[in-house]
């Protein structure tokens, strides 16, 4: 990877889109303790195709997701693939905060009018107005990310937050496969325990990579992985 | 967990076929029951639900086992949208429990999961978009197909974090039923495929009953 070209911070609660070339890296790292990143993807040539956590999840075999997985759209193709992770599990089946989360909770709604940009926002929110920016809305959501955190199952199925899974300065990169916009916000995991609405941001580093090879830890991974740079390579024929 | 239903098949309002590899579309209102048989056993339903009144509002498989903190589907959990609302109540279940992760398969994905020469191959999501696109009356675009439900089938998750297709613990005649909260539109796929144990390499029909 080469020197971040670009860093900036995301306070807690807040949120942010950008379209991210093909060969771009994204680094995230924790700027505190179990903070949440949920983040969808869709491709800025056609809306209609978007991240995939079902495909994703069961090409790979894997209910977490961390280094030498790949991000999947719904046509079969690499939006990202995870480079470097210090985390080992991020969740894909925690879904979205919503208002009704916040009530049951007892975390208290503060508006811009008393708090200004203190105030409390909603992942479910967070995304619809980074998704309207593009004309996009309800219709094009989907299970999204909620990287640093992680949710487990136990033999039964029964899920349950694993509080302390991330530390602050635990980081994972993103390389970016083909033309992706993201979606992203730092509001909490809607499974979050935190007594308080919890602000907690990240640093955001973005950057370049090499274009990756059949060596590649993303690439080696899993045979599935390997078809699915295939369908990337397809989708590029012809490009520079 | 393993209920049966008191519902008996000569009351049903509606009873259709599924012929393995086929697809049905249908509304059913609040408060009416519906229920997906696996006639000869082994078969996958991969089934999405819309709010019939405004199909943005739509299944959510997170928003399901999160809120219900389990990732199974079985008695007693109850659907919900990305609104997070409910949509619809398992109201009995022969089977024992149905898979919400694993989402459907598509011409796409199947050349990732098997061979780049299998996109040929029927999918479900290849017989979800020849029915929405017979069916414009019902609002649903491409845009509105996501996570779906696989009932029947059987994913199973580890502590560990690894997720796999296993056999099914379906069989001949086993069913789930639904009772729905508000008016949904259904549309279900009767999983061709022909690469996983998920349809037993070998589809076979379901049927659909609606009750009132």
């Amino acid at each position: 990877m080469s020197e971040p070209a670009y860093q900036t911070h995301l306070p807690g609660g807040q949120h942010w889109s950008l379209r991210l070339r093909r060969g771009s890296t994204m680094t995230l790292t924790a700027s505190a303790p179990d903070t949440n990143v949920g983040m969808l993807m869709y491709n800025p040539e056609n809306l209609l195709e978007r991240l995939n956590l079902p495909d994703t999840l069961k090409c790979q075999h894997t209910f977490k997701l961390t280094r030498g997985n790949c991000l999947y759209s719904d046509m079969g193709r690499i939006f990202a693939s995870i480079i470097e992770d210090g985390l080992g599990w991020h969740d894909a089946v925690g879904g979205n905060l919503h208002a009704r989360h916040m009530i049951d909770k007892g975390w208290q709604p503060v508006s811009f009018q008393a708090a200004l940009n203190d105030r409390t926002q909603t992942g479910h929110d967070s995304f619809l107005i980074e998704l309207a920016k593009y004309g996009l809305g309800k219709r094009d959501l989907a299970a999204n990310l909620n990287l640093f955190s992680k949710i487990a199952a136990d033999d039964e199925g029964n899920l349950s937050f694993v509080p302390g899974h991330c530390k602050t300065g635990d980081s994972v990169t993103l390389r970016f496969e083909m033309d992706t916009l993201v979606a992203l916000h730092t509001c909490p995991h809607p499974l979050d325990p935190a007594r308080e609405y919890p602000k907690r941001g990240v640093d955001i580093a973005l950057g370049t990579a090499p274009t990756p090879d059949e060596n590649d830890v993303c690439w080696q991974h899993c045979e599935e992985n390997a078809r699915g740079f295939a369908n990337n390579r397809l989708y590029h024929l012809g490009a520079a | 967990m393993t209920i049966a239903s008191p519902q008996r098949e000569e009351n049903a309002v509606f009873r259709q076929f599924i012929d393995a590899g086929d697809h049905y579309i249908g509304t059913v209102k609040a408060g009416q029951t519906i229920r997906i048989v696996d006639v000869e056993g082994n078969e996958a339903a991969d089934t999405l639900f819309f709010n019939a009144n405004d199909p943005s509002e739509r299944y959510s498989a997170v928003d399901t086992v999160r809120e219900q903190g389990k990732v199974y589907l079985t008695t007693g959990t109850e659907l919900r949208s990305n609104l997070n609302n409910v949509m619809l109540t398992i109201s009995a279940d022969t089977c024992g429990r149905h898979d919400t992760l694993g989402g459907a398969c598509a011409s796409e994905s199947n050349t990732v999961r098997y061979d780049l020469e299998k996109r040929h191959m029927h999918s479900c999501r290849d017989n979800w978009m020849l029915a929405i696109a017979n069916h414009p009356e019902y609002g649903i675009t491409k845009r509105d197909i996501a996570h779906n439900i696989n009932f029947f089938m059987n994913v199973p998750v580890t502590a560990n974090g690894e997720l796999y297709f296993d056999d099914g613990i379906s069989g001949p005649g086993k069913y789930v039923e639904m009772i729905a909260e508000m008016d949904v539109v259904v549309l279900i796929s009767n999983c061709p495929q022909l690469n996983n144990p998920c349809s037993g390499f070998n589809p076979t029909p379901l049927e659909v009953l609606i009750w009132d």
